[in-house]
């Protein structure tokens, strides 16, 4: 195996065809191309075929006439199947799935025993303090909390010096407290560690926070395929349909307004008011704007409540999972926004592409 | 209390049963691991074999393998090939035949241990670098390890109790064949109440600290995964 030096190069190619065995009507086909830096998020309902995927390039599965390139390095191709246990890869699996018979730190040696020692660029106390499993360390699994094995989880995953670091629904067997318990963990990681990660989600929630690159998956398919907006932005996939459809904004903290506490960021879209969450000036930070919780007027009103307003053109229209409504493509600057209205609303405004109009944004959400 | 010859047999015992133990969790490990994990239609055959001593009368088992282990029996020719003689009515026979019998109890407690455990961990073994020995002696191992404690003490206990086979193999040698179970026989045989009433008590007391010791220990029993 030969490796590419350059960050720039590293990527993830994909080529395979799968089909479960007993399972007459499942067949997993995909062929991809994968950044090889940042959070690529995997998303699609369940038996979408999200996991099998991740599962094939973990090489757990076998697909038939795969090809599986990771960083330059020929993980499997028609000749050859490099094993699961040679591969530099992390795996994080659903469940907890710490040894029942080893201590925290014994699940933690076991993986710094085996790490790929020439590739030790992840430090064994700065995984325990992004973690936050210091003092976890002297339990048991049974000792310890969901959240806390799935973070002892991933901070094995860390340890073994992966160059991809595969995630599948970490979250899953979590319930909602646990999992926004664990969320600034994942997203510390991405600033802290240099690994491209592929996080499987059926969560549009988790993927907008984490996400900087999309693969939507459906019927063993990869249907749609691209950076976080321009896929949440698209109206012709089932994503659209759902309640949780918006889009994610990422901006810079310019201004910050004490009196009200609140805080001024810059976005390819336009300008955001939003909370104050302790940012400095110059900070990123990410939100995420539901459709939902965007509402369209001809003028600029400024006597109402809400705080912030942008400018934007209709781009497309397009339907919804409720009849009564209909989804509205907008483009807001450099960036795009989506709102949900009343069809009657859009007869009523006379939508159609070109008009220029003003959103009103009733909620902005800080993901990050 | 106990005779000289007593305490022989019982000496005997005690060496017969752990080499019996010991052949068998090396023998027995990896029957039990091939039945633990393959999708082989032998599955089903080589699990039947391995069961039949727990239905068999001890008798036919000991039969077939007095035939098998004499000058015309397979084991027969192969160990008088390899010079070491026959082994009917030697500590060596009673050894083989003491294995086949014994099988069932070693092999089902780790086959069981090795089908709880699942695929799980393996993938998560493999993940973190570990290859299949790696994972067999660090993964598979410690965690089924009450399995192989209830195949040792079972394998252990049930070479101890045995009787029928040990006289169709072994018949009667002081210091060779003459285990516990056929001195306790030979006592009441010479109307010996007393010393067969202090052998068979010792054996009752021995089989139950064992067991009793296999069922406090797995009550601790540590479970794969959520609590």
């Amino acid at each position: 195996m030969t490796s590419i030096g350059t960050r720039d190069g590293l990527i993830v190619q994909l080529d395979m065809q799968y089909k479960k065995q007993h399972h007459e009507n499942f067949s997993l086909r995909v062929a991809l191309t994968l950044p090889g830096s940042g959070i690529t998020g995997i998303l699609g309902p369940s038996g979408s075929g999200k996991t099998t995927l991740l599962r094939c390039i973990a090489g757990l599965e076998q697909p038939h006439d795969g090809l599986v390139m990771v960083n330059g390095q020929r993980w499997q191709d028609k000749d050859n199947v490099v094993p699961t246990h040679d591969r530099p890869l992390g795996y994080v699996f659903q469940e907890a799935s710490l040894f029942p018979h080893l201590s925290a730190k014994g699940n933690l040696e076991f993986a710094l025993k085996r790490a790929t020692s020439s590739a030790a660029s992840i430090a064994y106390d700065k995984v325990l303090e992004v973690m936050g499993i210091e003092r976890l360390l002297g339990r048991y699994p049974t000792e310890l909390s969901g959240g806390e094995r799935q973070r002892v989880a991933i901070a094995r995953a860390l340890l073994i010096q992966p160059q991809l670091l595969l995630m599948d629904e970490p979250l899953s067997s979590l319930d909602d407290a646990r999992k926004h318990e664990i969320l600034p963990y994942l997203e510390d990681i991405r600033q802290s560690f240099d690994i491209p990660i592929l996080y499987v989600s059926h969560s549009m929630e988790e993927i907008a926070r984490l996400a900087d690159y999309v693969v939507v998956m459906e019927n063993g398919q990869a249907i749609a395929q691209g950076p976080l907006n321009e896929v949440f932005t698209r109206m012709d996939l089932p994503l659209a349909m759902d309640d949780q459809t918006g889009v994610v904004w990422q901006g810079e903290i310019i201004e910050h307004d004490s009196t009200w506490q609140l805080a001024r960021i810059r976005c390819a879209g336009g300008e955001l008011w939003i909370r104050d969450g302790g940012d400095r000036i110059g900070d990123r930070v990410r939100v995420r704007v539901l459709a939902k919780d965007v509402s369209l007027s001809l003028g600029c009103h400024t006597d109402s409540s809400i705080l912030n307003r942008v400018a934007v053109t209709v781009s497309q229209l397009g339907p919804d999972q409720d009849s009564a409504m209909q989804l509205v493509k907008l483009k807001a600057a450099e960036d795009y926004i989506i709102a949900r209205l009343t069809r009657r609303s859009v007869a009523h405004l006379k939508l159609e592409p070109g008009l220029n109009l003003w959103a009103q944004i009733k909620s902005v959400a800080i993901v990050q | 209390m106990l005779s000289e010859t007593d305490l022989g047999a019982i000496w005997l015992t005690l060496r017969l049963a752990t080499t019996v133990t010991l052949l068998l969790l090396l023998i027995g490990t990896p029957i039990a691991w091939w039945l633990a994990r393959t999708h082989s239609w032998l599955k089903g055959p080589v699990s039947a074999i391995v069961a039949l001593p727990l239905v068999l009368p001890p008798t036919v088992l000991g039969f077939y393998l007095l035939i098998a282990m004499g000058p015309q029996g397979m084991i027969g020719q192969l160990t008088q090939e390899l010079g070491l003689g026959l082994l009917p009515f030697t500590f060596w026979g009673l050894v083989v035949a003491s294995v086949f019998y014994s099988m069932p109890f070693v092999v089902q407690p780790i086959q069981n241990a090795m089908e709880n455990l699942g695929n799980r961990p393996l993938e998560v073994a493999a993940t973190l670098r570990a290859g299949p020995w790696d994972r067999f002696f660090t993964v598979v191992i410690p965690i089924t390890k009450p399995g192989f404690v209830t195949a040792s003490i079972l394998g252990f206990a049930h070479t101890v109790g045995e009787f029928g086979v040990v006289l169709m193999i072994g018949g009667n040698i002081p210091g060779q064949t003459r285990v516990v179970s056929v001195q306790i026989y030979d006592h009441v045989e010479a109307l010996e109440y007393t010393q067969a009433h202090t052998l068979a008590a010792t054996m009752v007391i021995f089989s139950f600290a064992v067991l009793l010791a296999m069922y406090v220990f797995q009550r601790n029993k540590p479970v794969w995964g959520i609590k």
